[in-house]
């Protein structure tokens, strides 16, 4: 399927709007054939990027090769791609014959031609019977394949595709992807796909980039973004996973869950902090109460259609999620262990919060954008400091009015005995929170730290 | 004692009935009873035999059209500039434009004459046009602006991406995807201007007559039987035009447009 000639190569993309980088360094080199998805969650920069590809918008830095040729100056309508939108944007006014011939018509093809041709992707997408139709009559469904049709009759280079199911149910999602799929195989076009449903970018794709805040997070295969993600937020938002923090003792050797565990992983020094994932379906559970690696009891179990789905309280007082064929139901007391190889060990991101900020006065340091209540230093004002926080030493409230600053709970992690918060501040600052608590997302908190959890260090630079 | 809701119309309903429908009921009773109340067709025989007033007929509709024309001439430009993200980013703009409808017409009129006057241009035809257009322009200019704004951004774009450029996309996509604005705009054009007397009254000082004068005059000398017919005349052709702009809004597409 995908060869190994590059037909398109992203170097250094940027887009800022307002001072604010929706996308940050891109880079990405795509093959003649592939099919490639941009996954992640709304505002990760996914569309941004397919809209530069496409020409809507055009980049502050780096610049998009085509076929070695860099495409940055080249208005939309003179790019040999064709994108499939979201909510469709079928003409209205015209009907579904005449939409899937816009294109031809203005490349001032034969009638014939335009003719043999539209009927030919028409039938490829089963809307033959369609053609008089008024595009506004017909089912979302209907509207997708004529969308579809619309940009294949030109046989572009590369399809891009912006969430094109999304507004489907979900029997006509899937449908619509494996057609989508043997679509892209028999003509071989390279396909760039937007989407924020992991199962529908591992189903479809050769290529999986996953993104988060304008940045690229981890490219792989779907099988290698699945099974080896490289940080947390990969392996939380690609399926199910128990996220838990760990250190890893030496080379193969990780403690979680207050247990040790062999696994595979090596390279991260001795006794460092790191994040483990175990997959649900990689937890074996059984009622032995010995010769397990630990044990615990069923707090939930619940039947998912093919397996159950328990949470298990270990008896160290971790929280895990376990997938099996069969039923423990809740309170039965359960022993489980896990193989050396579905142990995943990542480097963990942060280890604390740390800011840039400035001292103000003895007792007084900015960061954040806010002046904050500190211990006492003997650092000159106006001194550049290094601000560390430790992500328990922050303290989340409920009337935003209460805290030093202002916030919203944007990414939550729940790591076995704990949740680790993201937080967005109200001047977009991130802040890492770890609690007992439970928030929702989008919740608004004030934010509050005690000044004896506040550490600073002189910045050197 | 409990009200229904629908009891709550009644005053409206009364109001419609004085104000609206009898009156309407009245010029069609009038326009075929001659002076002594009997049935007649005389009226319109009179007005068909009236070379005077068949020819301020049509002569209103001539500036009802002229009028038309040239609002849409400068109206569809103004309002795509006002909806164009690029060239226009304030909501200012547009309320400056839409400000001259909230001035009564009558002031509006006046201060034309006396702008004419102070430049020493003839109060004749020219200014006549000049005072419609400027009068009904925002009406043409609102209905516009709505469609072209409130119009998906994604159908240009759709557009552009199947290869069209910005010339293009303004011919085969954003202006039929207008149309139920130009129609709407076009009806709340034409429709007042055929009826329109005392614009033509107070800038031409009375020298150009429009077939709202016509009527006027022959009510106010006591001819109610033949205004009424010049009335109803007049009220079939806007009739016949709302009706026509009517489908042609359907036909163009089923959403959009002011009205």
């Amino acid at each position: 399927m995908a060869g190994t000639e590059e037909i398109i190569r992203i170097e250094h993309l940027t887009k800022r709007y307002d001072g604010k980088t929706v996308l940050d360094d891109f880079n990405l080199n795509i093959r003649k054939g592939e099919f490639v998805t941009f996954l992640g969650p709304s505002g990760c920069g996914k569309t941004t990027t397919l809209r530069l590809i496409a020409g809507f918008i055009t980049p502050d830095e780096g610049r998009i090769l085509l076929e070695g040729k860099d495409i940055a100056t080249v208005p939309p309508y003179e790019r040999p791609l064709n994108t499939v939108f979201q909510r469709y944007a079928l003409f209205p006014h015209l009907d579904v014959y005449d939409n899937s011939a816009f294109g031809l018509k203005l490349q001032k093809m034969p009638t014939d031609e335009i003719d043999r041709k539209v009927r030919k992707v028409l039938k490829m997408v089963a809307m033959t019977d369609y053609e008089d139709r008024d595009v506004e009559s017909l089912s979302g469904g209907q509207q997708q394949r004529v969308a579809i049709a619309r940009a294949i009759v030109n046989e572009p280079k590369v399809l891009l595709l912006d969430e094109p199911l999304a507004a489907l149910d979900r029997k006509m999602r899937e449908d619509m992807q494996l057609e989508l799929k043997e679509m892209h195989q028999k003509l071989g076009i390279t396909f760039i796909y937007v989407t924020h449903d992991q199962e529908e970018a591992l189903t479809l794709s050769d290529t999986v980039v996953v993104m988060r805040e304008g940045r690229i997070q981890q490219i792989g295969t779907p099988r290698d973004i699945y099974n080896e993600p490289v940080n947390s937020f990969v392996a939380d938002f690609i399926g199910e996973s128990n996220i838990l923090n760990g250190t890893m003792i030496r080379d193969k050797r990780v403690s979680f869950i207050g247990h040790e565990f062999d696994c595979v992983d090596k390279g991260f020094g001795e006794n460092v902090p790191v994040d483990v994932v175990v997959r649900p379906e990689d937890i074996y559970i059984s009622r032995k109460t010995e010769g397990e690696q630990f044990y615990g009891k069923v707090t939930s179990c619940i039947f998912k259609g093919v397996v159950y789905e328990m949470l298990v309280q270990t008896d160290e007082g971790y929280e895990l999620e376990i997938q099996d064929y069969n039923a423990f139901e809740a309170g039965s007391s359960v022993g489980m262990h896990v193989h050396a190889n579905d142990i995943q060990v990542m480097k963990k991101e942060r280890v604390c919060n740390t800011f840039e900020g400035e001292v103000v006065s003895a007792d007084r340091v900015s960061f954040l954008g806010e002046e904050w209540e500190i211990a006492p230093t003997s650092l000159e004002p106006g001194t550049k400091v290094k601000v560390e926080v430790p992500f328990g030493g922050v303290d989340l409230q409920d009337n935003r009015e209460d805290g030093t600053i202002e916030g919203e709970v944007y990414f939550i992690l729940y790591k076995g005995d704990r949740y680790h918060l993201t937080i967005k501040t109200s001047e977009d600052y991130f802040l890492y929170v770890d609690t007992q608590d439970i928030w929702d997302k989008g919740d608004l908190v004030g934010v509050k730290i005690d000044p004896k959890d506040i550490k600073i260090v002189k910045d050197e630079d | 004692m409990r009200i229904k809701r629908s009891s709550w119309a009644i005053p409206y309903g009364i109001f419609l009935i004085l104000f609206v429908a009898l009156p309407l009921l009245l010029i069609a009773l009038y326009a075929f009873q001659d002076r002594s109340g009997a049935f007649t067709l005389q009226n319109f025989v009179k007005f068909f035999n009236t070379p005077e007033d068949l020819h301020t007929f049509v002569y209103s509709i001539e500036i009802a059209l002229i009028t038309t024309v040239l609002c849409l001439l400068f109206g569809y430009p103004a309002a795509w500039i006002l909806a164009n993200a690029r060239l226009n980013r304030s909501a200012v703009t547009v309320i400056l434009f839409i400000l001259p409808m909230w001035i009564n017409m009558l002031v509006r009129t006046l201060a034309t004459v006396a702008l004419f006057d102070f430049m020493k241009l003839p109060l004749g035809e020219g200014a006549l046009i000049f005072g419609m257009v400027y009068n009904f322009l925002p009406f043409m200019i609102y209905p516009i602006y709505n469609t072209l704004h409130k119009m998906d951004g994604s159908y240009a774009e759709a557009a552009q991406d199947l290869g069209a450029s910005p010339a293009t996309v303004f011919t085969k996509v954003t202006l039929p995807l207008s149309m139920p604005g130009v129609w709407s705009g076009i009806l709340m054009v034409f429709m007042p201007t055929i009826s329109t007397f005392a614009v033509a009254e107070l800038i031409t000082l009375n020298k150009v007559k429009l077939f709202g004068t016509t009527i006027q005059e022959n009510i106010n000398n006591g001819m109610w039987n033949y205004g009424a017919a010049l009335a109803l005349i007049m009220l079939v052709i806007i009739a016949v035009t709302s009706t026509f702009t009517d489908e042609e809004d359907k036909r163009a597409d089923e959403k959009g447009g002011l009205i």
